[in-house]
């Protein structure tokens, strides 16, 4: 029943083929220009024309925000974007719109409390919002704990639901013959490219199958959102030190929780070595075990935070430039060239993650004959 | 490091684990077991129609090679028999020329027999009329004795002299 109710919904999502759900999100955002647009009288007029300027604009846009924010004028100070729910853990549960913050010029009062956006941080105030430092110039106010649908976590479920109906849809198409049609056709040899190239090499023929819904996963689920960075909507999810951390301790917990006993015994009694040399070794390989994904995580994270800070700074030299005339074929001609080069990375960070990943779980789950 | 613990938001955090979780759970029912699925099916049927073209290429060289050798074997047979069939119309020929020698000699013998035999019946009736003769003649002789005993001894031995010409 359950099953079935599945497959229905699957049914009635694909007749609206992906086309037109991504035309439903471009209608979304247009139409919420309306209500989005909020003068912003903003100290400077808001152009963004200075080296710091751009460098606060450029860690703007690497961060999370608490609204979808497409394009912000300075000059008029209005945004054009849609507002998001911001939900907050503070003895009770606080739900109310990113609208109230006008983008963190004002302070929103949720049940006689005040909370703040502060360097796209929420933190509690008083009143007048006012917001304490401490002698590193960090903010001592209370932050309460921040469960707020950001623009990052809509972008993870618009990436979720376009692989639902991608990748339901390939597999629907199996029912009708035994070759896909379509967009199918696509993606097909990139499943089986995953499962050839990453899964078999690294895990073993036998024992892959079980680990090929955590890698086709991971890979296409770090590729879109990669891919999606590399559009003007201006996400940078695979940058966020958050999600490579739980992508990571996702491929961790696999590997723990299917390594086989050989593997522990290689932790913490490494055959073959005097006994000293087990003693010593012990803390090492577990170490090992937390290294390698935090490797993941960190190399994951800083290719794509270098990429978008290496595309953001090459245009804005537009805007750094005496002569506009010299400086924008150049900029423009560098950052084609370096776009080509982060899509050629957008594919690569994904297949990197999950080889590894696919690596970690091999190394676990092998069978050593002798060492 | 300081700015990177700084930036990790815990709310995101648990959004990421939520939808990764969940698009896990879901792709995995609805997506990745029936896509890997047709995909071994499809390989497996693939992989299982070569081998059986393979098969039957295999076969059809076999049974080539078998029509072959029943094509040597009956030609071999035919020309054994060709031969055999040769050799049984010499004989029968052989058998044949024999036999007949033999029944002709046979009936040649009989004949000779027949002929012996009837030529004894013969002669014992010739010599009975013979002897019928000679008690005729005897008879008359003896009737003629009374007129003239010379002339009946004369003609015994005309008689006489007749008879012994058979």
């Amino acid at each position: 029943m359950h099953r079935n109710l599945g497959t229905e919904f699957i049914h009635v999502m694909q007749k609206r083929t992906v086309v037109k759900i991504l035309l439903i999100f471009t209608f979304v955002f247009n139409t919420s220009n309306l209500f989005a647009k909020e003068p912003d009288n903003g100290e400077d007029g808001g152009k963004v024309n200075t080296k710091s300027e751009i460098d606060a604009y450029i860690e703007h846009h690497l961060q999370d925000t608490h609204d979808f924010t497409l394009w912000s004028d300075g000059e008029t100070g209005s945004h054009v974007g849609f507002p998001l729910p911001v939900i907050l853990w503070d003895n009770g549960l606080k739900v109310f719109s990113s609208s109230k913050f006008h983008h963190g010029e004002t302070i929103a009062e949720v049940d006689g409390n005040y909370y703040r956006l502060y360097h796209g941080k929420i933190y509690k105030t008083d009143a007048e919002g006012t917001i304490t430092y401490d002698e590193d110039q960090h903010p001592t106010n209370p932050k309460p704990l921040d469960f707020s649908i950001t623009k990052n976590v809509v972008t993870m479920i618009f990436v979720g639901i376009l692989m639902f109906l991608l990748f339901g849809g390939l597999a629907r198409s199996y029912k009708k013959g035994a070759l896909p049609t379509g967009f199918g056709r696509v993606l097909e040899p990139l499943v089986i490219y995953v499962r050839d190239e990453i899964a078999i090499p690294n895990i073993g023929r036998e024992k892959h199958r079980k680990f090929m819904g955590f890698l086709l996963t991971v890979f296409f689920f770090i590729w879109i959102l990669n891919l999606l960075g590399m559009t003007p909507l201006g996400v940078n999810v695979t940058g966020n030190i958050a999600v490579t951390v739980c992508l990571a301790l996702f491929t961790y917990f696999i590997t723990q929780f299917s390594a086989n006993r050989e593997y522990w015994k290689h932790i913490f009694w490494m055959p073959g070595v005097p006994v000293i040399m087990k003693i010593v070794l012990m803390p090492i390989e577990i170490l090992g075990t937390l290294t390698k994904p935090f490797a993941l995580l960190i190399r994951l994270f800083a290719n794509i935070t270098a990429g978008h800070v290496v595309i953001m700074s090459l245009i804005a030299l537009i805007f750094m430039a005496d002569n506009l005339y010299v400086m924008t074929p150049i900029s423009l001609l560098l950052t084609i060239f370096i776009s080509v080069i982060e899509l050629l990375v957008a594919f690569l960070q994904a297949f990197i993650f999950t080889m590894l990943s696919a690596l970690f779980i091999g190394l676990a789950v092998q069978d050593h004959e002798h060492h | 490091m300081d700015k990177l613990i700084n930036d990790f938001s815990f709310g995101l955090f648990f959004w990421q684990a939520l939808i990764l979780l969940v698009l896990l759970f879901l792709l995995r029912k609805y997506a990745w077991k029936p896509i890997l699925d047709s995909l071994n099916n499809r390989e497996e049927g693939i992989k299982n129609a070569l081998e059986s073209a393979e098969e039957a290429k295999k076969e059809m060289q076999s049974l080539q090679a078998d029509n072959e050798r029943i094509l040597n074997e009956a030609r071999a047979e035919r020309d054994g028999m060709l031969k055999e069939a040769r050799q049984l119309k010499e004989t029968m020929i052989t058998d044949a020329k024999a036999e007949a020698q033999a029944e002709a000699d046979k009936i040649v013998a009989q004949a000779q027999a027949t002929i012996a035999s009837e030529k004894k019946a013969a002669i014992t009736e010739l010599k009975s009329q013979v002897a019928e003769l000679s008690v005729e003649i005897a008879e008359k002789v003896v009737r003629k004795e009374l007129a003239n005993k010379k002339e009946q001894l004369e003609l015994v031995d005309a008689m006489l002299g007749d008879v012994t010409l058979n």
